[in-house]
């Protein structure tokens, strides 16, 4: 005879409960992750792949795509380093005045975008603090590639010391030290066992740096002054683009930095498949 | 030729963690700094082996001011609590490291320092593991590479942190007499911590009971049972102070 109700092991929930919790979440992914990328693709050849292809192609969209690279290019080395050596201070080392420096590297997601934008411009604009000197040098930084660069350095800044940070301070300084007892110098220390502890750690808030990094809108925007093919991004150009009714060129730029964002997402995970029993080791003690 | 520590002060903020610590030891000795937590025995091996400094105070070692030399030029062989190992490499990796970092003047050869690699796992006896992680090992397993990677260096002392803490029962009796052997056989000037008398009256051939940063006495194991110093080492011994009575061989033991 059947039993009238099917045991259930302690830790398991009802199947209805499980079902619905499930169904809520593929939902929630499918409404707000899938649908949008899904609508960037089709959007973007809706007029046909000759229409998109031509979009990538024109000069001011080519132009946007170098800039953004090179930005990002340049931003996201510097924060790889800046964030090492924050994290590494942090982590390493008893200093006065620590939370401080930390709650100091959160302050770029606290800030909104436009408003760091409006610093840039406010100390590096021809009417800023440092204005005249920039201008009796000869130096361009608002509305150049520099303003972009450092704007998005900013906007980006906490990506890799937010990722470091507590994985550093969870490792401790005991293989710091044992290297050290066993005649390391301070860089051997660093590249043989601070580095290799931290490096997927590092890699993955390098990935996230360099998504934002591209897909920066908001400072960028108020630093570069829009001028089409000279200091327009990626995101800029869409936006002009849009703006201008181009909707199809406004959704093949779009695809195209979503396609470099899948491309860093798809490397990741490439690169964990490949290392799995390494990060296995390295993570279970 | 001596390890001479001579008053060593060393304070972390308003705590003062050594007040003037000294004491000397001949070469080869086994000594064990004996203690409870905070009574700074730590701290004392941590200065010795440079990964801390001292305020004040000198150490004669060697025919080296020991206190001046950076911690890597020591070649203290330290091994830590929790081992330490490098997660990341194999355990022959781990044994190597400290010849495969030494300035190119005097690293030895790969093949050297295979064999040396070779000859250390065998002398802790984990040959034919040199290719696991130490995360695939037993926490006695790890100890011993950790003292393999401690030796490769060819040090000039041992420091050991708690070496058995962190390990079970019988294991930690098994390792204590093995150590024991290694330490005769190699002669090596021996420093280790522990809080537990038993330990530090088996292993040690000098015993330093410290409390609250000091030395309370510096004896052999046989004269702290006999003559304590002080009324604390006299109560912190207390509990193995005295063998047990042998059993009458007419009693049926009960348990």
């Amino acid at each position: 005879m059947k039993p009238l109700f099917r045991p259930r092991g302690p830790t398991k929930d009802h199947p209805l409960l499980r079902w619905s919790l499930t169904l809520v979440a593929l939902g929630f992914i499918g409404l707000f992750l899938v649908l949008p990328l899904a609508t960037v693709f089709t959007e973007a050849l809706g007029e046909g792949w000759q229409v998109a292809l031509d979009a990538i192609k024109d000069p001011e969209a080519q132009s946007a795509i170098r800039l953004t690279l090179l930005a990002a290019g340049i931003a996201v080395p510097l924060n790889a380093v800046f964030g090492i050596a924050a994290s590494w201070a942090v982590a390493k080392f008893d200093f006065w005045g620590k939370g401080f420096l930390v709650t100091l590297i959160d302050l770029p997601f606290s800030v909104s975008p436009v408003v760091s934008g409006l610093v840039y411009v406010l100390l590096f604009g021809l009417q800023g603090w440092f204005g005249d000197y920039l201008r009796a040098h000869d130096i361009k930084i608002i509305f150049a590639l520099p303003g972009i660069v450092l704007a998005t350095i900013f906007v980006t800044f906490p990506f890799v010391a937010r990722e470091l940070i507590p994985l550093m301070v969870d490792q401790g300084r005991d293989e710091e030290e044992a290297a050290v007892s066993l005649g390391a110098g301070g860089f051997a220390t660093f590249w043989r066992v601070t580095l290799p502890n931290i490096k997927w750690g590092l890699l993955y808030g390098v990935l996230l740096c360099n998504a934002r990094a591209m897909g920066e809108f908001g400072a960028v925007s108020v630093v570069s002054g829009h001028i089409r093919g000279l200091t327009d991004t990626m995101p800029l150009q869409i936006e002009a683009l849009y703006n201008d009714y181009h909707y199809s060129a406004a959704f093949a730029v779009a695809t195209l930095l979503a396609l470099l964002a899948l491309v860093t997402l798809a490397l990741k995970s490439i690169l964990e498949w490949r290392f799995a029993d390494e990060i296995a080791a390295v993570h279970h003690r | 030729m001596s390890l001479l520590i001579e008053k060593v002060q060393k304070r972390f903020g308003d705590f003062e963690a050594l007040r003037g610590v000294s004491l000397e030891v001949p070469d080869g000795a086994f000594l064990a700094l004996l203690g409870p937590s905070g009574s700074g025995k730590t701290t004392l091996l941590r200065i010795l082996g440079g990964l801390e400094h001292a305020d004040l105070g000198h150490v004669a070692f060697a025919g080296l001011d020991w206190l001046t030399l950076p911690a890597r030029d020591r070649r203290a062989g330290f091994v830590f609590q929790q081992y330490a190992l490098f997660k990341h490499m194999t355990v022959a990796k781990n044994i190597a490291f400290g010849l495969e970092v030494r300035p190119s003047r005097n690293r030895p050869t790969r093949a050297e320092i295979k064999r040396r690699v070779e000859e250390l796992l065998s002398l802790v006896q984990l040959e034919g593991l040199g290719k696991r992680y130490p995360s695939q090992l037993s926490g006695g397993q790890r100890q011993r590479v950790a003292l393999a990677r401690a030796l490769a260096i060819e040090p000039r002392m041992l420091l050991l942190d708690e070496p058995f803490g962190a390990l079970d029962a019988k294991v930690r009796k098994e390792l204590r007499g093995w150590l024991l052997a290694l330490h005769k056989r190699l002669g090596l000037t021996t420093v280790f911590v522990t809080h537990d008398q038993e330990e530090a009256l088996e292993l040690g051939d000098l015993v330093a009971v410290m409390n609250e940063g000091r030395i309370e006495q510096i004896a052999s194991p046989a004269v702290l049972r006999s003559k304590p110093a002080t009324p604390f080492v006299a109560e912190f011994l207390e509990s193995v102070a005295q063998p047990p009575p042998p059993r009458p061989s007419n009693v049926v033991a009960l348990h």
